[in-house]
């Protein structure tokens, strides 16, 4: 399976990529969840509705992009809910004394880098199993929020700060249009730069990219960054949103985004998946749970359809692919 | 320690030996020392009779998970689900227990609850070779939701006081949740180094291939672990429905993560299925020593993760260390 996704041959009826493959099947699978709401709630298919789901998608496609590159290496990155936890809590904080948006946002965006580069460095540094050193890290950073918020709220953020996570422009939420811009980048550092093919490649194989010259280490200290990263800018938007600050925000996040990045098609064995295929299972895990409030389901049934979601989707995984 | 004992004819055991196992010995030694000189020092009342009993008894909960957990990372696994898992059976078998008085019956359906979810990360694990650590995440937010909808949110409360007593009570003048802990401690112990199913424990941390081609059913194994750990998060669940004299639909979140970190702080090694029951004891006791301490300095439950998080990410560096010296 090729990792550099060619577009769709021209030659009429023949090759077409395995990768544009997955994402159209996906895109079916959303295409009939779509269907299947609309004849269930007369409320789905408003136009409200609907710029709810891509907003409520938006938040989780921008943890699921920074996975995606760190799934796409073999690896797996446990930390990223509690990381928006402390990004966003020390944001708060900053914006709150300073009075000043740009520098809570700086503050949050750091926050995660410096996270994700501390996973990167115990990865590759100590030689610790991603998902180890990704869930200890999980807990400390969940210590350390919930010590220093020591359980209060920070509330009431400027209105212009707001706007991130709530305004609109032009009847689109403007999370809508940082989901956009964030998967074009997504998809141009994953498929058009040398950067990204390196980190297909060294998913793919690591002994060989590492043979063939590949700085395997700093690959994967980059990719943990960006992951953590992109939890600095959950964390901003979440906090613009919300309007509040408190220790558990953005626990409830991680299994929704590892689950996102799967049902995106993209390998827990590294190498094989797409951006846009993460933007597809992002929706698609939106509508479900969208879908099941709209049929007044307990919200407490969310993490067990998103728990068996996800280890559907990675059984799919391994099926097809013992299959081909 | 000596070279010598290390180069000895006890290396090339198929169970390793105590004086091969001699070697990871001063690694959670030393913690445990540090930890207890340094809060004997520092942490008022630390050292009294009082305290050292109470330390036996909080970390008992915490042996009946780590044990099979130490079991789980020895074949190269992981069970994330189960903190979870023992909210839910504790959650499961409060109802039971307050609708039927029945401390039997209560602990059935504890058993019961923990041993289905762990039947079905073995399942996951060994019959659709799904990654131990997804796979149990799955399950994860599968117990916690249940956990949720089965107490609709709430505390489930009237435990009857016979109940109660199995954690505050003692027989014989030992408390009775250190005596649960110390006959699973045994139980343990024989069945990971006196028994087949311990040596097929043992080689499933190396080469699968070499077991296959040995006729050796290692999935049934690998499924028996991952029951095993559900039904001790059921045990340990009524320990700890009897201990908060509820259940709790998010009492025990995050109990998976002490369990991780005694098991790695004993020596259990991640990537090449090494693990010690005796080192396991002692990372569950240092574990316990460090939340006691800690406790009596006044630093918050949540600033004690963080320290257990920093130790456990020392733990591994000096696991890594070794692993290359090696």
């Amino acid at each position: 399976m090729s990792s550099a996704s060619a577009p769709a041959a021209s030659a009429p009826g023949v090759h077409v990529s395995e990768d544009v493959l997955q994402v159209v099947y996906r895109l079916a699978a959303a295409g009939l969840i779509c269907l299947a709401l609309t004849m269930l709630s007369e409320n789905f298919a408003q136009v409200g509705n609907l710029l709810n789901v891509l907003r409520q998608a938006s938040l989780l496609f921008f943890l699921a992009s920074g996975l995606t590159l760190v799934v796409l290496t073999g690896g797996l990155d446990l930390s990223v809910g509690a990381n928006i936890g402390l990004s966003a809590c020390l944001a708060a904080t900053a914006i709150k004394s300073t009075g000043s948006p740009m520098l809570g946002t700086l503050v949050g965006l750091g926050t995660g880098s410096l996270v994700g580069l501390a996973n990167g460095l115990m990865v590759t540094g100590l030689r610790i199993p991603s998902f180890i050193a990704t869930y200890g890290m999980l807990w400390v950073l969940h210590g350390i929020t919930y010590y220093y918020m020591a359980g209060d709220t920070i509330h009431g953020f400027p209105a212009g700060f707001r706007q991130v996570g709530s305004g609109y422009v032009l009847g689109v939420p403007i999370p809508v249009y940082l989901m956009v811009v964030v998967l074009a980048a997504g998809m141009v550092f994953a498929q058009r730069t040398i950067w990204g093919q390196q980190i297909y490649a060294l998913g793919a194989n690591p002994v060989s990219a590492r043979l063939s010259g590949i700085p395997v280490g700093r690959r994967l200290v980059l990719v943990y960054t960006l992951s953590g990263a992109m939890a600095g800018v959950a964390s901003i938007v979440f906090l613009a949103r919300l309007n509040s600050a408190e220790g558990d925000i953005g626990e409830a996040m991680t299994l929704p985004a590892i689950a996102a990045v799967l049902i995106g098609g993209t390998s827990l064995f590294g190498g094989v998946g797409t951006m846009f295929g993460t933007f597809v299972g992002a929706l698609i895990l939106t509508l479900v749970l969208n879908g099941m409030n709209l049929l007044s389901v307990n919200a407490n049934w969310q993490p067990i359809v998103t728990g068996v979601i996800l280890v559907a989707a990675v059984w799919l995984d391994l099926a097809t692919r013992k299959r081909s | 320690m000596s070279e010598a004992v290390l180069a000895g004819p006890a290396a090339e055991r198929p169970h390793p030996g105590l004086a091969w196992r001699a070697k990871t010995v001063p690694g959670v030694a030393v913690v445990l020392g540090l930890l207890i000189g340094l809060f004997a020092v520092f942490a008022p009342g630390f050292a009294s009779p009082g305290n050292v009993s109470n330390i036996l008894v909080q970390s008992t909960i915490l042996l009946l998970l780590a044990l099979p957990m130490t079991l789980v990372i020895m074949t190269e696994g992981l069970d994330l689900s189960m903190g979870a898992v023992v909210t839910v059976a504790s959650v499961a078998l409060a109802l039971t227990v307050v609708s039927t008085q029945s401390l039997g019956l209560g602990l059935g359906v504890g058993l019961l609850v923990g041993a289905a979810f762990g039947l079905a990360n073995g399942a996951l694990v060994a019959g659709l070779s799904i990654p131990p650590f997804v796979a149990t995440l799955g399950t994860l937010g599968v117990a916690q939701g249940l956990a949720l909808v089965l107490s609709d949110g709430q505390s489930v409360v009237g435990i009857p006081r016979h109940v109660r007593e199995l954690y505050s009570g003692s027989l014989l003048g030992l408390p009775i949740p250190v005596l649960i802990a110390a006959a699973a401690y045994l139980a343990f112990h024989v069945l990971l180094y006196w028994t087949r199913f311990g040596t097929y424990v043992v080689a499933l941390g190396g080469n699968r291939d070499a077991l296959t081609l040995a006729g050796v059913r290692w999935k049934r194994v690998l499924v028996g672990v991952y029951v095993l750990c559900g039904a001790m998060a059921g045990l340990a669940a009524l320990l700890m429905t009897a201990r908060i004299n509820a259940g709790h639909p998010t009492a025990a979140i995050g109990l998976e993560f002490d369990a991780i970190a005694a098991a790695a702080l004993g020596g259990t090694s991640f990537d090449r299925g090494n693990g010690w029951i005796f080192g396991t004891l002692l990372g569950v006791i240092a574990v316990g020593v460090l939340r006691n301490g800690l406790n009596l300095m006044a630093v918050p439950s949540s600033a004690q993760v963080a320290c257990i998080g920093l130790l456990v990410i020392l733990a591994l560096f000096i696991d890594g260390l070794r692993s290359r010296r090696a």
